[in-house]
C-alpha cells in the first residue's frame, strides 16, 4: 500500500535519510524501530508530506505522492499522529474529533448554517471518541486532559479522518504501563480496519502488535523482517536491540 | 544606514523572537539626544558620540522595564505593546523637545569631494557609507569571530538550545538590545543633517528597516546587509529609471502619473518577489 | 436575545430623539462610531478569529473609500453602484495581497502586508488626478443621502448586517475551520484541511467587509484621502479591536466606540486637573492612548469584551 523509494533527507552537513525504501502492505501492521537519532520522525515527516525528500520516492496505493501536498495525502487516506501531541487545545475534546470528521465530509466553504446542527458530524465524532477511550471526556477541554488521554485524543483525530494507513509517531510516548495497555488494544482493535506503520520505543508493544518490524539506523534500513527473525539478527541486536529486550 | 538599523533589528528579533516596531523609536531618540549634546559640546563629533551610550542605557531601561515581559507573549501583543511604545515614546519626545530639533550638519564635511575627476560627490554621504561600513566589519568580526558573537549567533538560530546550554540568556538580551539601541543611535545621528530632526521620523525609516530584514531574512547580519544594499540599489534605480522606461512606453500624461508613483513602489514590489520565492528571506538564521 | 433587542430599540430610537433635541452633531458623530464599527468588525475576523495579523487593513478600508469616491466624482452617484464596486475593488485587493502574504507566516505576514499596505498609501498618494496628497472633496453622498438622519439608519442598518454575518459565519464550518487554523495550524493540515484556501477566503471577505466601511466613511465626510491608507490607520483599527475584544462578536464594535468616544470626550471636556499639570494636555493625546493601550496588553488582552464576559462567568 506504502511504498518507499530511495528516499533521502540531508540538513546541512547532516544525512537524516539515507536512500531509505521501504514497502508496507494493505492490512499489516508495520513497525519502524531504531535507536534515538535514527531518522524516523524525519522519515515519518516525509511520508506525510510536511517534510520534502531531497530524491527518492513516494507511492500510495501505487501512485506517486512525492509531490503531493499533506492534506492532500490525508484526502487519499494517509493519516498521521504526532509524536509530540498536536491537538487543538482549546476545543472541546468532541469538536476536536467533529473537526477531524468535517474535513473529509464534503466541503467546509459553508457560511452560514451552524455547525451545531449537523448531528451526523458529531455522533460520528462520538463513535471515535468511543472507539479511543475518551466516551467519558468528550466535553473536556483537550488542553485539559490527561497526558494518556491527550495521546487517545491524538490517534483519535488520525482515525477520524478514516485513513486507509495510518501513521503513528511513537503512540506510547510517556504513558505508564496501564496506558500503554490501553493504547495496545486500541491499536489491536483498529488494525482490521487500518494499515498501521508504527513507530516505537516500547519493544514490549512492538513485539506484541507487529506483523513485520523495520529497524532504522542512521538514516539507513539495516533490516525488514518478522519480529522472531528480528529479534534473533546480529547486527540488529548490536546496533539497537542489545540491552532493550530480553532474549 | 538603513542597515544598521537593519542589523539591530534582525538581531533582537532573530534572538529575542520580538517584535519590536518601537526600534524606530529609539533611532528617533538617537537623533534628538544628538541633537542636544552637540549644542550643548559645540561639537559634531562629541555630540554623536555621546548620543551613542545614552541611547543605548535608555533602550536598555525600556528593555528591563517593560520589553521583558513581552518575550512570552504572542506576535500580536508585542506588535501591540511595542506599537504602544511608539505612540508613548513620540509624545515624551515632543513634551521634552517639541515638535523637532535642529542638528545642522558639520561645516568641515558639508562640501562635495571629488571621486573621480569629475564627480564630485557629497562628503557628508562619504563620511556616513564610510562610518556604515565601518560598523558592518566590526559588527561582522564581532559576530563571527569573538565569544560573545557566537553566544548571539547561537541564540538567534536556537533560543532554547541556547538556554538549554545555561547561558545567561537574561544579560544576553540586555546587551543585544543595548547594541541595537547604540547602531539606532548612530543611524539616527548621522541621518541627522540630511533629513530632519522630527517626531514621527522613526516610523517611516522603521518600515524600510524591516522591509530589508524581511528580504535579507531575519536573525542574520549578512541577510541586513545584503538586504541593505539590495533595497538601496533597487530604490534608486526604481526613482531614477522606471518614470523613464514609462515615459518611453506610455503616453506622457499616463507615464508622469504613474512612473514616480511606480518607482516609490519598486521596493515594496521587490520584497514581494523575493517574499514568493523565499517565504523566510534569502539567509535565514533559522532553517 | 433580549439585551440585542433592547440594543436595536435604543440604537433605533437615538436619532429620533437627537433630531427632536435639534442636536444632529451626535447622530453624525454615532455614525462615524459605527462604520468604525464595521471597519473594526472586519479585522477582527481576520485578526481575532483567523489569526491573521495584518497591519495593512487600512489599505482596504482606504480602498472602498476611494473606489467609492471616484465613482461620485466621475456622476456615479448611486450608492447601489458606488457601494458594491468598493466592496467588490477592496475584494480584488485583498485578494491579490493576500495570495502572496499568506504564503508566509509570523512576522514576515506581518511587515509584508504593512509594506503593502504602504505600497497602497503611495500609489494613491501620487493619483493626481483624484487629488493626490491633498484628497478628493465630494460634491455630495452616494445616493444623496444628506440626511443626517437617514444616513443614521442606513449605517445602522449596515452594521447589524455585517455583525449578524459576522454571527452566522463564526458558528458555521468554515467559521470552525478558521479558528481552528488559528489554533494549531500544523493539526489542521494534518486532518486534511488546505489551510491557504481557508486564509485566503477569511482575509477576502475581511477586506470585503473593510471596503464597505471605506465608502461608507468617503460619503459621510465627503472627503477622502491618502491617510485613510496610512498605517498608522491600520494600528488604530487595531488598537479597536484588542480594547473592545479581540475574537469576540462585539469587540470591533465596542472598541470602536469607546476609542472614539473617549477621543471626542478629552477634546470636547478639558479636565482642570490635567490642564494645570500639563497646559497642552489635549494635543498629547496619544500619549494617553499609548498607556493604556499598553495596559491593556499587559493586563487585559481579552479587552472589554472579554472583562465583561468574565464578570457574567463569575456572577454565575
Amino acid at each position: 500500500m506504502l511504498r518507499l523509494e530511495g528516499v533521502s533527507k540531508r540538513f546541512g552537513g547532516l544525512v537524516a535519510t539515507d536512500g531509505v525504501s521501504l514497502e508496507v502492505a494493505q492490512g499489516e501492521v508495520h513497525a519502524l524501530i531504531g535507536p534515538n537519532g535514527a531518522g524516523k520522525t524525519t522519515l515519518i515527516g516525509q511520508i506525510s508530506g510536511t517534510l520534502p525528500p531531497d530524491s527518492g520516492e513516494i507511492f500510495f496505493e501505487d501512485k506517486r505522492i512525492t509531490k503531493v501536498p499533506p492534506h492532500a495525502r490525508v484526502a487519499v487516506g494517509l493519516a498521521r499522529s504526532h509524536q509530540i501531541t498536536s491537538i487543538f487545545r482549546r476545543f472541546s475534546v468532541l469538536d476536536n474529533l467533529a473537526l477531524a470528521v468535517q474535513a473529509r465530509s464534503g466541503s467546509s466553504f459553508s457560511f452560514w448554517k451552524p455547525v451545531a446542527k449537523e448531528t451526523a458530524l458529531f455522533d460520528e465524532a462520538r463513535s471515535i471518541a468511543d472507539e479511543v477511550g475518551l466516551s467519558d471526556r468528550t466535553d473536556a477541554t483537550a488542553g485539559n486532559l490527561a497526558h494518556g488521554e491527550q495521546r487517545a485524543l491524538e490517534v483519535g483525530l488520525a482515525l477520524a479522518t478514516r485513513p486507509k494507513l495510518v501513521l503513528l509517531d511513537e503512540p506510547m510516548a510517556g504513558m505508564g504501563p496501564e496506558e500503554s495497555q490501553r493504547m495496545i488494544a486500541l491499536i489491536e482493535r483498529i488494525r482490521s480496519r487500518v494499515t498501521v506503520l508504527l513507530v516505537e520505543h516500547d519493544m514490549d508493544a512492538v513485539f506484541r502488535l507487529a506483523g513485520r518490524i523495520s529497524v532504522l539506523v542512521s538514516g539507513r534500513i539495516i533490516a525488514t523482517d518478522v519480529p522472531g527473525k528480528i529479534k534473533s539478527n546480529e547486527e540488529v541486536r548490536r546496533a539497537y536491540l542489545g540491552d532493550e529486550v530480553a532474549a | 544606514m538603513l542597515f544598521l538599523l537593519a542589523a539591530g533589528l534582525t538581531l533582537v528579533f532573530g534572538i529575542m523572537d520580538m517584535i519590536n516596531l518601537a526600534h524606530g523609536s529609539l533611532y528617533m531618540l538617537g537623533a534628538f539626544l544628538a541633537s542636544t549634546f552637540v549644542a550643548l559640546t559645540g561639537s559634531f563629533t562629541a555630540g554623536v558620540l555621546l548620543a551613542i551610550p545614552a541611547t543605548a542605557i535608555l533602550g536598555m531601561a525600556l528593555e528591563v522595564t517593560v520589553l521583558r515581559t513581552l518575550y512570552e507573549r504572542d506576535h500580536l501583543s508585542q506588535v501591540l505593546a511595542t506599537f504602544a511604545l511608539i505612540l508613548i515614546l513620540n509624545e515624551v519626545v515632543r513634551l521634552v523637545w517639541g515638535s523637532d530639533a535642529a542638528l545642522p550638519m558639520p561645516a568641515a564635511l558639508s562640501g562635495p569631494v571629488e571621486l573621480l575627476p569629475g564627480l564630485p560627490y557629497p562628503a557628508y554621504r562619504l563620511v556616513i557609507i564610510a562610518v556604515g561600513l565601518f560598523i558592518a566589519v566590526i559588527l561582522y568580526l564581532l559576530v563571527a569571530k569573538t565569544k560573545i558573537g557566537m553566544l548571539v549567533r547561537a541564540g538567534a538560530s536556537n533560543r532554547e538550545m541556547a538556554l538549554a546550554m545555561g547561558v545567561n540568556i537574561k544579560l544576553l538580551f540586555t546587551l543585544v538590545f543595548g547594541a541595537g539601541a547604540a547602531l539606532c543611535a548612530v543611524a539616527g545621528a548621522m541621518l541627522a543633517p540630511l533629513f530632519a530632526v522630527q517626531v514621527g521620523m522613526g516610523e517611516n525609516i522603521l518600515i524600510l528597516a524591516f522591509v530589508v530584514i524581511v528580504i535579507g531574512g531575519i536573525g542574520s547580519i549578512r541577510g541586513a546587509l545584503v538586504g541593505a544594499v539590495l533595497v538601496g540599489v533597487v530604490d534608486t534605480i526604481g526613482r531614477a529609471f522606471l518614470p523613464l522606461l514609462f515615459g518611453l512606453v506610455f503616453q506622457p500624461r499616463v507615464a508622469s502619473a504613474a512612473g514616480p508613483a511606480i518607482a516609490s513602489v519598486s521596493i515594496y514590489l521587490l520584497m514581494a518577489v523575493i517574499l514568493y520565492f523565499k517565504p523566510k528571506g534569502l539567509f535565514p538564521a533559522r532553517g | 436575545m433580549k439585551k440585542n433587542i433592547l440594543l436595536i430599540i435604543v440604537l433605533a430610537a437615538f436619532p429620533l430623539v437627537m433630531q427632536a433635541a435639534d442636536n444632529l452633531f451626535y447622530v453624525s458623530f454615532a455614525s462615524r462610531v459605527m462604520i468604525y464599527a464595521i471597519a473594526a468588525t472586519s479585522l477582527n475576523l481576520a485578526l481575532g478569529y483567523g489569526g491573521m495579523i495584518s497591519f495593512g487593513h487600512a489599505a482596504f478600508v482606504g480602498t472602498g473609500a476611494y473606489v467609492a469616491s471616484i465613482c461620485i466624482a466621475e456622476g456615479v452617484t448611486s450608492a447601489w453602484i458606488g457601494w458594491p464596486a468598493a466592496i467588490a475593488a477592496s475584494a480584488l485587493a485583498a485578494w491579490a495581497i493576500g495570495a502572496v502574504s499568506l504564503r508566509t507566516r509570523g512576522v514576515y505576514f506581518i511587515m509584508i502586508t504593512l509594506a503593502f499596505a504602504q505600497m497602497m498609501f503611495y500609489l494613491v498618494n501620487s493619483m493626481k488626478a483624484y487629488g493626490g496628497d491633498e484628497g478628493l472633496t465630494l460634491p455630495q453622498r452616494a445616493s444623496n443621502l444628506g440626511n443626517e438622519v437617514a444616513f443614521y439608519y442606513v449605517v445602522l442598518c449596515l452594521l447589524a448586517a455585517t455583525i449578524f454575518l459576522l454571527y452566522r459565519l463564526i458558528n458555521s464550518r468554515f467559521g470552525r475551520v478558521i479558528v481552528a487554523i488559528r489554533e494549531n495550524e500544523a493539526r489542521a493540515v494534518a486532518v486534511g484541511y488546505p489551510v491557504f484556501r481557508y486564509q485566503l477566503a477569511c482575509f477576502v471577505i475581511a477586506g470585503a467587509a473593510a471596503g464597505l466601511a471605506g465608502a461608507l466613511l468617503a460619503s459621510h465626510g465627503k472627503y477622502v484621502n491618502p491617510n485613510v491608507l496610512h498605517w498608522s490607520q491600520s494600528g488604530t483599527l487595531m488598537i479597536m479591536v484588542i480594547l473592545g475584544g479581540v475574537g469576540r462578536l462585539w469587540g470591533g464594535a465596542i472598541g470602536a466606540a469607546v476609542l472614539l468616544g473617549l477621543e471626542h470626550l478629552i477634546a470636547e471636556h478639558p479636565i482642570a486637573w490635567l490642564a494645570a499639570l500639563l497646559p497642552n494636555y489635549q494635543q498629547h493625546a496619544n500619549l494617553g492612548v499609548g498607556l493604556v493601550l499598553l495596559a491593556i496588553v499587559l493586563f487585559a488582552p481579552q479587552g472589554i469584551a472579554g472583562l465583561l464576559a468574565k464578570e457574567k462567568h463569575a456572577a454565575a
